[in-house]
């Protein structure tokens, strides 16, 4: 069970969150002038790697607000967390 | 059987009250202090149970939590009944019933125990090998293995007792208070730190406390002196919390812990009632310090499994700690010095030790001299090869080894005992420490896994890290405690020690024997009935992995978790595959460190707290007309209101009838509703809805249809346009929770440009819909004043008004197909608006209809529900619905997946309507369609998705997902059932009303 340091409201329990897939995957701005195989890169991709990875997590059962971290999958240590927009730590 | 062996007064045992209780439906005494286990051994009853495989007798092997084979049913045919106990957990109360478990029809005389004899013949993977064939047997074969296999017995009855949860949060959390932890949750304390000491006995200090070894001296007094002295000081730091009787179950990352606290179980029956028995207690730590200490090992002979076989140190603390002798003639069996001490626990007490078997072939350690002293028999260089008595031990027989350790040499010795104590080494307790998700490193030198390295959240002190003499212990504690509690000093770093060194090692996993292995017992897991043999059958069969050949012999795999075997079973292994165990790894530790009960894992949510429920305002009016409700998500809703013997066939028909021909009203309240302002609230409906709404005008309504960015169909519902910048959404009542929090992630996350802002207002309105061809006059009997023609207020329109100074919002809106209006009131007054509209409509026979009602109307028109008549596989084309998506709106969520090939594919199913040819057969939802019946294999074209007599047609309808249903309009097809085949029509999917009179109809 994680801890948690919400940028908006601070250190919470990980029941209180959450996940929501990997980070920094931008919707398309013009979807129609994109091939199949383009679209279903933005739709079905995903990265699923042993090591840092940037997801994006939302205090469900607090503020509501979404925020990335960037967490090492192979021991769950969360390196960082920042907000929506701004751009991931380097590593 | 009925000899006493209470040989001294303990103090941790009070003599002075004694207690009777129950074992095997035979009354025994004990007194305050004992265990299960203490009270029967003094009263020489060493047989508690059979083993899981072979039913041989099994006695008690250990003192603590780790034992595998002394586990007992615990007040049996009780609703209060617990399985697989340990009878040297169980504190005794007045009462206290237990019994055996896995025989028949008893432990003295188990039928089972024929497969003791069949052995041979059930090797490891047996069941695997056997009942595979033939393959039509297995069933058969399923019910006798079930019905032979388990331990205990489950309760069949509900858990009268109550459970508790508690979330606790400290600055350093120290697990096992024994001499290590108990010095540390001092220094922690007295260092400012908020502390909290977990243990899981009901007595402080561990083994030290019962230490009377002239060798192990503090401050020149023995070292169990000493720490009472520290204890003592313990309990009065203000801010360190002591916990006994409470076992760490689990250690998840970032210090979270989850600990069994255990309250009443050690109470008498009625000193138990109306109190919480077990607690679970969420921990989280800032710091952890891990003291928890080390298991004694077993040794792996043949026959090491019988009744009076137990572990050394076993041995010692029944005598040291409760008084009690577990033999009248003892031997200790040995790889270390650790049985030496026990022996002259023994000895001092008067009890007789005859020899020690010590498989090294000397030791300069002080305490030999004093066995020597004391006139007990050491054979050094000897090994145990057999030992005999079916029910209690009786005799071992022993003989030298050779050199290499691999064979024994010269002659067989008999030697009659009682009880042996059997003396492996130590194995560091590791187990919390790598659920953690730490790393260990085994140390070829001691044969043991020691945690890699400590952090700044978390360290092991003591025995657990690999620190076995005192000496060791104390000042290693006190450099890490310095360090890891920044703290300059500690109170105990000048203490002066005395201390026996441990100088000679010899190890050997599998001891050998006179007979070849294969025609000897030496058990590993003795729970699981593990043998040496099957870990080595499993090698020759090629398995490599040590968690393959765990899961294949089921070593390890008991309610112990393989505590005492584990080590062995990878040193054999290891030997046998010739590798080293460093590098054949461990099997993972998965919690919960001991079994924890149901209760404890789900506290206080049972029964009606298992699950919120939510309920509308008008709840109390459908409790009082008889509604049966249904559960809609947590929503309890009015499914239909049965008069008198109704079934809910003919409610339902009755209440559908009445709304289409005269007025009919629903609780619609628990319909999601979200508020949605902002200056750009147009453009966020535009880009969430397949429909356009920018030019929806101020006082409209308009139904939106929400696909998922795959362009699958996601809700659905009614959006109306209260002002400018201002709209209230309608979703589906699942559905609410799961569109308000898509909607804020793409505000949030997509467009955060957009000036919109959401809100949940779903517990704010109560509902009342009211339909049919009288609405409008029962309407206009509640508020006269607002001009209710179709002109004025026409169908997808919305009206403010004050009904008895209440403010409400009333919509045109239907989801019947007949005239129909949604009055939103304050929560607080739905009931009272509801009741305002029965009574208005008593002159119309208005009929409150229910959710059932509500899905047979709008099938009759042929509205989808979301979630039944789709499944996240549809599209609106495959719904038939184009018209609600729009072509000129450059993009909306899940537009481009909607020219994806595989979306515009011919033959997806498409939701059509169904006729039966028999117009009396109601089709079951989720039957499958065909259209061959002789086909095989038979194509499956789709299947039934609603389902209803609708009595307004007198016909059976249904809609169904049909491959290419589009084009095959008029076709017939089939729906095999288990008796029957049922001949149907693909249709319209409008039943009822296709021209929409029904809508603005007047009577």
């Amino acid at each position: 069970m994680f801890l948690i340091n919400c940028p908006y409201c601070g250190e919470r329990d990980q029941q209180e969150f959450k996940a929501g897939g990997e980070a920094h995957i931008e919707r398309p701005k013009q979807p129609t002038e994109l091939s199949d195989d383009q679209w279903a890169e933005y739709l079905f991709m995903r990265k699923n790697i042993k090591g840092v990875q940037f997801e994006r997590w939302n205090h469900a059962h607090g503020c509501r607000k979404w925020f990335n971290m960037a967490r090492d999958t192979s021991n769950d240590e969360i390196k960082a967390i920042y907000k929506m927009g701004e751009k991931p730590p380097p590593q | 059987m009925t000899k006493n062996l209470r040989v001294k007064s303990s103090e941790f045992i009070d003599e002075t009250s004694r207690i009777s209780f129950k074992f095997d439906g035979k009354t025994y005494y004990g007194f305050k202090g004992d265990t299960l286990a203490s009270a029967l051994l003094a009263s020489n009853v060493h047989l508690i149970g059979r083993s899981f495989k072979y039913h041989r007798p099994r006695g008690i092997m250990t003192s603590g939590s780790e034992e595998p084979n002394a586990i007992v049913q615990v007040n049996p045919n009780s609703n209060i009944t617990e399985p697989n106990a340990r009878a040297t957990e169980i504190e005794i109360y007045e009462g206290l019933e237990a019994t055996s478990q896995n025989c028949w029809p008893s432990v003295n005389f188990d039928i089972g125990g024929i497969n003791n004899f069949l052995a041979p013949f059930l090797p490891a993977g047996f069941y695997y090998k056997t009942f595979m064939w033939p393959k039509s047997f297995w069933k058969k074969y399923e019910f006798f293995i079930r019905h032979s296999a388990g331990l205990g017995k489950s309760p069949t009855k509900r858990d009268p007792d109550i459970y508790d949860h508690r979330n606790i949060h400290c600055d350093v959390l120290v697990v096992g208070a024994g001499i290590s932890g108990i010095l540390a949750a001092k220094n922690a304390a007295k260092n400012n730190y908020k502390t909290l000491l977990i243990d899981e006995k009901n007595e402080l200090g561990g083994s030290t406390i019962f230490e009377t070894n002239e060798n192990k001296k503090i401050n020149n007094t023995f070292s169990s002196e000493w720490l009472k002295k520290e204890i003592s000081e313990v309990k009065n730091i203000k801010n360190l919390e002591i916990k006994t009787r409470t076992s760490v179950a689990a250690y998840h990352q970032y210090n979270y812990l989850l600990a069994r606290e255990n309250l009443t179980d050690h109470l008498e029956k009625k000193d138990k009632k109306n109190k919480i028995r077990q607690r679970l207690l969420k921990i989280r730590a800032k710091k952890v310090i891990l003291a928890t200490g080390a298991l004694e090992r077993p040794l792996v002979f043949n026959n090491n499994d019988r009744p009076g076989i137990m572990l050394s140190s076993a041995v010692k603390k029944y005598i040291d700690f409760y008084g009690v002798a577990c033999g009248k003639k003892n031997i200790f069996f040995t790889n270390n010095d650790s049985a030496y001490e026990s022996a002259l626990s023994l000895h001092n007490k008067g009890i007789k030790v005859d020899a020690i078997i010590d498989i090294r072939e000397n030791s300069n350690a002080k305490i030999i001299k004093k066995v020597n002293e004391a006139g007990i028999k050491i054979y050094w260089s000897h090994t145990i090869v057999d030992t005999s008595g079916y029910k209690r031990l009786s005799d071992i027989s022993i003989m030298k080894l050779s050199n290499d350790g691999m064979s024994v040499i010269g002659s067989k010795t008999s030697i009659s005992c009682d009880c042996l104590g059997i003396a492996g080494g130590w194995t560091p307790a590791v187990h919390l420490y790598t659920q953690s998700g730490n790393k260990l490193t085994f140390d070829e030198d001691r044969n043991i896994f020691v945690p890699k390295a400590d952090n700044s959240e978390q360290i092991c002190v003591g025995s657990c890290s690999g620190d076995f003499e005192l000496d060791e212990i104390i000042k290693n504690l006190s450099n890490k405690l310095k360090n890891f509690l920044n703290i300059s000093q500690t109170d105990f770093e000048d203490i002066s020690l005395e201390n026996d060194k441990e100088t000679s090692k010899r190890n050997i996993w599998l001891l050998p024997s006179d007979k070849p292995t294969g025609k000897t017992k030496p058990f590993v897991d003795y729970q699981n009935d593990a043998t040496a043999k099957d870990i080595k059958l499993a090698l020759r069969e090629g398995f490599r992995s040590i968690e393959h050949v765990k899961r294949y012999t089921t070593t390890g795999m008991g309610t112990d978790q393989g505590k005492l075997g584990n080590m062995h079973a990878l040193g054999i292994i290891a030997d046998t595959a010739g590798v080293k165990m460093g590098e054949l790894g461990t099997t993972t530790f998965r919690p919960p460190y001991t079994p924890l009960t149901f209760g404890t894992i789900v506290g206080r949510n049972v029964g009606e707290f298992f699950d919120t429920f939510r309920r509308t305002p008008m709840n109390d009016w459908h409790i009082k007309n008889k509604a049966e409700f249904e559960n809609v998500g947590q929503w309890k809703r009015a499914w239909y209101y049965p008069i008198n013997d109704e079934t809910m066939h003919q409610a339902v028909q009755r209440e559908s009838k009445a709304a289409r021909k005269s007025a009919g009203i629903l609780d619609a309240s628990t319909l999601g509703k979200i508020d949605i302002q902002g200056s750009d609230a147009s453009e966020f409906l535009n880009r969430v809805y397949t429909n356009a709404w920018s030019k929806l005008a101020i006082g409209k309504c308009r139904y939106g249809l929400m696909l998922n960015e795959d362009g699958m169909v996601f809700d659905d519902g009614v959006t109306t346009r209260l002002g400018e910048n201002h709209y209230i959404m309608t979703t589906t009542t699942g559905g609410a929770s799961n569109v308000l929090s898509k909607l804020e992630d793409y505000l949030q996350t997509e467009w955060p440009e957009l000036d919109v802002y959401l809100t949940s207002v779903t517990d704010h309105f109560a509902t009342a819909s009211l339909c049919g061809p009288n609405s409008k006059k029962i309407l206009n009997k509640i508020i006269p004043e607002l001009d209710l023609s179709d002109e004025n207020f026409p169908h997808m329109s919305f009206k403010e008004v004050t009904v008895d100074k209440i403010k409400c919002r009333i919509m045109r809106i239907s989801f019947t197909g007949e005239q129909s209006y949604e009055i939103n009131a304050p929560a607080s007054f739905g009931e009272a608006v509801w009741e305002k509209c029965i009574e208005a409509g008593k002159e119309f026979d208005i009929t409150p209809y229910g959710t059932e009602t509500m899905h047979l109307l709008r099938a009759e028109k042929g509205f989808i529900i979301v979630g039944q008549d789709t499944d996240g596989t549809m599209t609106p084309i495959d719904l038939q619905m184009d018209w609600i998506v729009s072509k000129k709106k450059y993009d909306f969520i899940g537009k481009r997946s909607l020219y994806r090939s595989d979306t515009m594919k011919e033959n997806r199913k498409q939701l059509v309507g169904l006729l039966t040819e028999d117009p009396n057969i109601v089709l079951e939802e989720g039957a499958q369609i065909v259209s061959e019946l002789n086909q095989k294999p038979i194509e499956m074209l789709g299947h039934v998705t609603s389902s209803y007599f609708s009595p307004n047609l007198n016909k059976s309808i249904a809609l169904a997902v049909v491959k290419d249903g589009k084009n095959m309009m008029g076709k017939k097809l089939f729906i095999p059932m288990e008796n029957k085949n049922i001949g149907v029509t693909i249709s319209n999917t409008i039943f009822y009303d296709e021209e929409n009179k029904s809508i603005n109809a007047k009577l």
